[in-house]
């Protein structure tokens, strides 16, 4: 079979978080696998490997994705941020922060895909992308009902569901009251 | 090393914990393990990378029952990097039980059920490996097998095992038949319930390190102690050449206890090439290879005579699993003791399917059969026109209305009444269907929520450093439920240090054995275990001050005492260690204990549509003492999602042809999502247990989604007039008994 023969591999660099890595990666290799078994950042996490549980989600260039559900060669030119980038457990990122204040997370395993893609979700909030839930217009704050409609790609077994909403919500309450 | 012990034999009236001036037990301490799990540098089992790993992908069976006659593993050998195709007679085919040592069924030719393990690839990457398992030809047999535990309930036959008498099999007291004869309302009904999957969002993972004939693994297991002795007695190895270590563990419910197939798989794949081998399941094999919630048919009979008692009290179960497994689905576990009446009869029966290993999870027996209990009890509460809290309040046991024996604490009664005050069920239309806010049929259910209390041996090592910090080091595991900080906190409040100056170490077998992570029972018995060390080395501390114990006060890392005032580092030389040991005893048989709670919930259906969506929720739980609100309530809030998604979207479906799981994926499998969760209101009693342990505690893990789906059903009934008894209620069963459009009145 050519596709298992070919055994191709591919160049990359890789900028995830700011420092770039040059990586020879068999050309098969998902965002994900190149970030948790090459360079070993394994704070994002695999779920279900098929773009259904959100557990991957990092940033590139500022959007959120499942970074299961994307091949690392195509990410030579991009800037990647995973939980990593965020903050540090001696400085925690404030939305890092208020998930702890909140207990927004019980075993952990989903946690670093929630906390990415609410990174994402408040970008594309901010900037008037729609909802299902219909309140286009960006309000003054953004409502519980969006986020729980903008969030529902990320799976929480543990289901902390509503103390993730909690969190999300005091962490852009006040980002929106500092800026 | 000391040991200090402490046996419930008796009751503990007086808890250190009480004594404690400032204490943090009890407060909504954030969790202390919080950081790094928010900065994804805890670790988890595949995150592991030994020198020269290499990874193994399992191989099943692709049908669902028979026998493996050939495979050739030529062509995926000849593919780059890969390093062996292994099909050992050691590898498992069931995942083992949540206790014992005794090895779970293995070997590779035989097949069961669609998906088993039959065999593992590695090679020097995953993509590598991953391409050559597609690539290993099967040649197999099947034979004819059993997939449809429904058609097949005529053969259902008792279960062999009482497992470890816990679950009781068949009980009866009293005539029931003559009770239902005589009964002026009777509910007689058959309520279903599917497979379940406990979906933990970490898929099962092994990494596997072989060193001079040791081997150590790094894997996701709720009771490293029980997998270490399943995976020594299954490698032919002594428990002591084999050590595990789970110090964070994404998520079990129950699917995590026994040794499971990967763990078996990279052992053996490490020791034949003598590398580290890392096994991680993909999330389709943790659906078709690890273990799910049997499902059930149950047939409720319940009778009250005129003035709303309980006369007859009747569960039958049956429920499927694997010919040769003992474990069953104790549907009737709360059955037992919810209510009072005199005519009684639990029953379970077991269908021997080809399906998947039925396994616990989360509140095994309660969560489904309180969604059957709890439903029927509605039904009769209407029947008799009863308010079905009225209804319940009416059939208030005493004692445990089989066994006679008192409840160790029981405050059912003041959850149901606070819980209607908090949610506003006085203002509930009893008439279904009544009720309509624009294009939504709005209802509201209740139930009451009960699960046992349990209590097993644990230990735990506690040791004063020379400089003042105190480490705990126990086998326990922190599945999210909490331990790591619970045990922090305790720690602070017994020997009087700041919680920044506890280290808590969990997880590792090389440490003293904990009961684990289940049964609702990890908190309380570890905490036992270092409440029982933290107590003698109290005496040691005040013996070195030469005060009476009763007299010291420890806090802020100095013991005072009438003309003594001694710093902490002054009293323990190099250091201070004492292993605890929490041992169960007579107490804990003597009376019936049991945690309790009710939930109360608005459920709004769309007239049109038949759409549902959980708007409102409020629980109240006496679970004994809290030990941490934070944590406590997430517990609960987990275990009511839970039932919401049982209730409403959760159900594994297997092919009738071959037992396949057809929706073993996440896409498929609908978990409650966050678009499905309203605000949730918790709210615990202030309740001590002095009988159920030294903390005077109860378990809180499985006791949310006790009765919980219930709650919705019934609401979904009061907003639509569609009594559903087959779960989950999805729209479709729900279109063909919608109210007509024009009937409901508005209100708003
Ligand atoms: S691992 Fe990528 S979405 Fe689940
Ligand atoms: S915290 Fe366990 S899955 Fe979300």
């Amino acid at each position: 079979m050519p596709w298992i023969e070919a055994n191709a591999n591919v160049a990359v660099t890789l900028t995830v978080n700011g420092v770039s890595h040059r990586l020879e990666l068999d050309a098969r290799v998902t965002l994900l696998d190149a970030l948790r078994e090459h360079l070993r950042l394994t704070g994002t996490k695999k779920g279900c490997d098929h773009g259904q549980c959100g557990a991957c989600t990092v940033l590139v260039n500022g959007r959120r994705i499942n970074s299961c559900l994307s091949l690392a060669a195509m990410h030579g030119a991009d800037n990647i941020t995973t939980i990593e980038g965020l903050g540090t457990t001696d400085a925690l990122h404030p939305l890092q922060a208020a998930f702890v204040a909140a207990d927004g997370l019980q075993c952990g395993y989903c946690t670093a895909g929630q906390i990415c893609s609410a990174m994402g979700m408040l970008e594309e909030w901010r900037a008037g992308w729609p909802s299902h839930v219909g309140e286009h217009a960006p309000a003054e704050a953004i409502t519980a009902a969006e986020i729980r409609e903008r969030m529902s790609g990320n799976l929480c077994r543990c289901a902390a569901y509503p103390r993730i909403v909690e969190a999300i919500q005091r962490y852009a309450g006040d980002e929106g009251a500092s800026t | 090393m000391t040991e200090a012990i402490v046996k419930m034999d008796t009751p503990f009236a007086d808890s250190l914990l009480d004594r404690v001036p400032a204490p943090l037990v009890g407060t909504e301490l954030p969790r202390i393990d919080g950081p790094r799990k928010v900065t994804g540098t805890a670790r988890y089992a595949a995150e592991h990378f030994p020198d020269g790993l290499v990874h193994g992908v399992l191989l099943r069976a692709p049908f669902g029952c028979g026998r493996i006659t050939k495979v050739d593993p030529a062509e995926a050998l000849a593919m780059p990097g890969v390093l062996a195709v292994i099909r050992d007679e050691r590898m498992v085919r069931n995942g083992g039980g949540f206790a014992g040592a005794a090895a779970p069924v293995q070997g590779v030719e035989e097949v069961a059920y669609f998906g088993q393990p039959i065999g593992l690839v590695v090679a020097d990457s995953l993509e590598r490996a991953r391409a050559a398992a597609l690539c290993v030809r099967l040649t197999f047999e099947t034979a004819p097998g059993v997939f449809d535990m429904v058609a097949s309930r005529e053969t259902a036959l008792p279960p062999t095992d009482d497992i470890f008498g816990l679950f009781l099999i068949h009980t009866e007291q009293g005539d029931v038949a003559h009770a239902a004869s005589e009964a002026s309302a009777l509910v007689d009904a058959v309520w279903q319930t599917p497979s379940q999957s406990h979906a933990a969002m970490e898929p099962h993972a092994s990494v596997a390190i072989w060193q001079d004939g040791q081997l150590t693994l790094h894997g996701s297991y709720q009771s490293p102690v029980v997998t270490r002795d399943q995976l020594a007695t299954v490698m032919g190895l002594e428990p002591t050449q084999v050590r595990i270590l789970s110090p964070f563990v994404g998520g079990g419910f129950g699917g995590k206890l026994g040794v499971m197939p990967e763990a078996v798989a990279a052992a053996i794949a490490a020791q034949q090439l003598g590398r580290p081998v890392k096994v991680v399941m993909t999330r389709q094999q943790v659906f078709e290879m690890t273990g799910r919630r049997p499902m059930t048919y149950q047939r409720l009979r319940l009778g009250a005579d005129a003035a709303g008692q309980l006369t007859l009290v009747q569960h039958d179960t049956i429920t499927d699993q694997l010919t040769g497994e003992v474990f069953f689905e104790p549907a009737g576990l709360a059955t037992h003791l919810l209510y009072a009446g005199a005519n009684r009869q639990v029953d379970h029966k077991v269908v021997r399917t080809n399906k998947l290993l039925g396994v616990s999870m989360r509140a095994p027996g309660e969560a489904v059969g309180q969604l059957a209990l709890e439903c029927a009890m509605d039904e009769l509460a209407e029947a008799l026109n009863l308010d079905p809290i009225e209804f319940r309040l009416r059939n208030e046991p005493e004692r445990h209305p089989e066994t006679g024996v008192p409840f160790s604490s029981r405050a059912l009664v003041a959850c149901l009444k606070q819980g209607a005050a908090r949610f506003g069920w006085p203002t509930r239309s009893r008439d279904p269907g009544a009720f309509r806010d624009g294009e939504w049929l709005v209802g509201y259910g209740m139930s009451s929520a009960a699960r046992g209390n349990l209590f097993g041996p644990s230990r735990a090592r506690v040791r004063i450093e020379g400089d003042g910090r105190v480490t705990v080091e126990t086998e326990m595991t922190d599945i999210g439920t909490g331990t790591y900080t619970i045990l922090a906190q305790i720690v602070a409040d017994l020997l009087g240090v700041e919680l920044a100056q506890v280290d808590v170490r969990l997880g590792d077998t090389d440490d003293p054995a904990s009961a684990g992570s289940g049964g609702s029972w990890g908190a309380t018995t570890s905490g036992s275990a270092v409440y029982a060390a933290c107590s003698e080395l109290r005496v040691r501390l005040a013996a070195a001050a030469g005060a009476p114990v009763d007299a010291i006060t420890l806090a802020g890392g100095v013991l005072t005492a009438p003309g003594i005032r001694r710093p902490i580092t002054d009293l323990v030389g190099n250091g201070l260690a004492v292993e605890g040991v929490a041992q169960p005893g007579e107490s804990n048989t003597r009376l019936n204990q049991t945690s309790y709670g009710a939930h109360f919930c608005e459920v709004r259906v769309h007239a049109v549509t038949g759409e549902m969506r959980v708007a409102r929720w409020s629980s109240v739980f006496a679970a004994g003492r809290i030990l941490n609100l934070k944590t406590a309530t997430s517990q609960a809030i987990g275990g009511i999602v839970l039932g919401i998604g049982g209730a409403l979207t959760e159900e594994l479906i297997h092919d009738p042809r071959s037992g396949k799981v057809v929706n073993r994926d996440l896409g498929e499998y609908h978990v409650a999502v966050h678009a499905d969760i309203p605000a949730i209101d918790v709210h615990f009693l202030e309740e001590r247990d002095s009988v159920a342990n030294p903390l005077l505690a109860k378990g809180v893990g499985e006791l949310g989604v006790c009765g919980a789906g219930a709650a919705v059903a019934n609401a979904v009934y009061n907003a639509t007039g569609v009594r559903v008894r087959e779960f989950p209620i999805t729209l479709d069963k729900l279109l063909h008994g919608l109210p007509p459009l024009t009937s409901a009145t508005s209100r708003t």
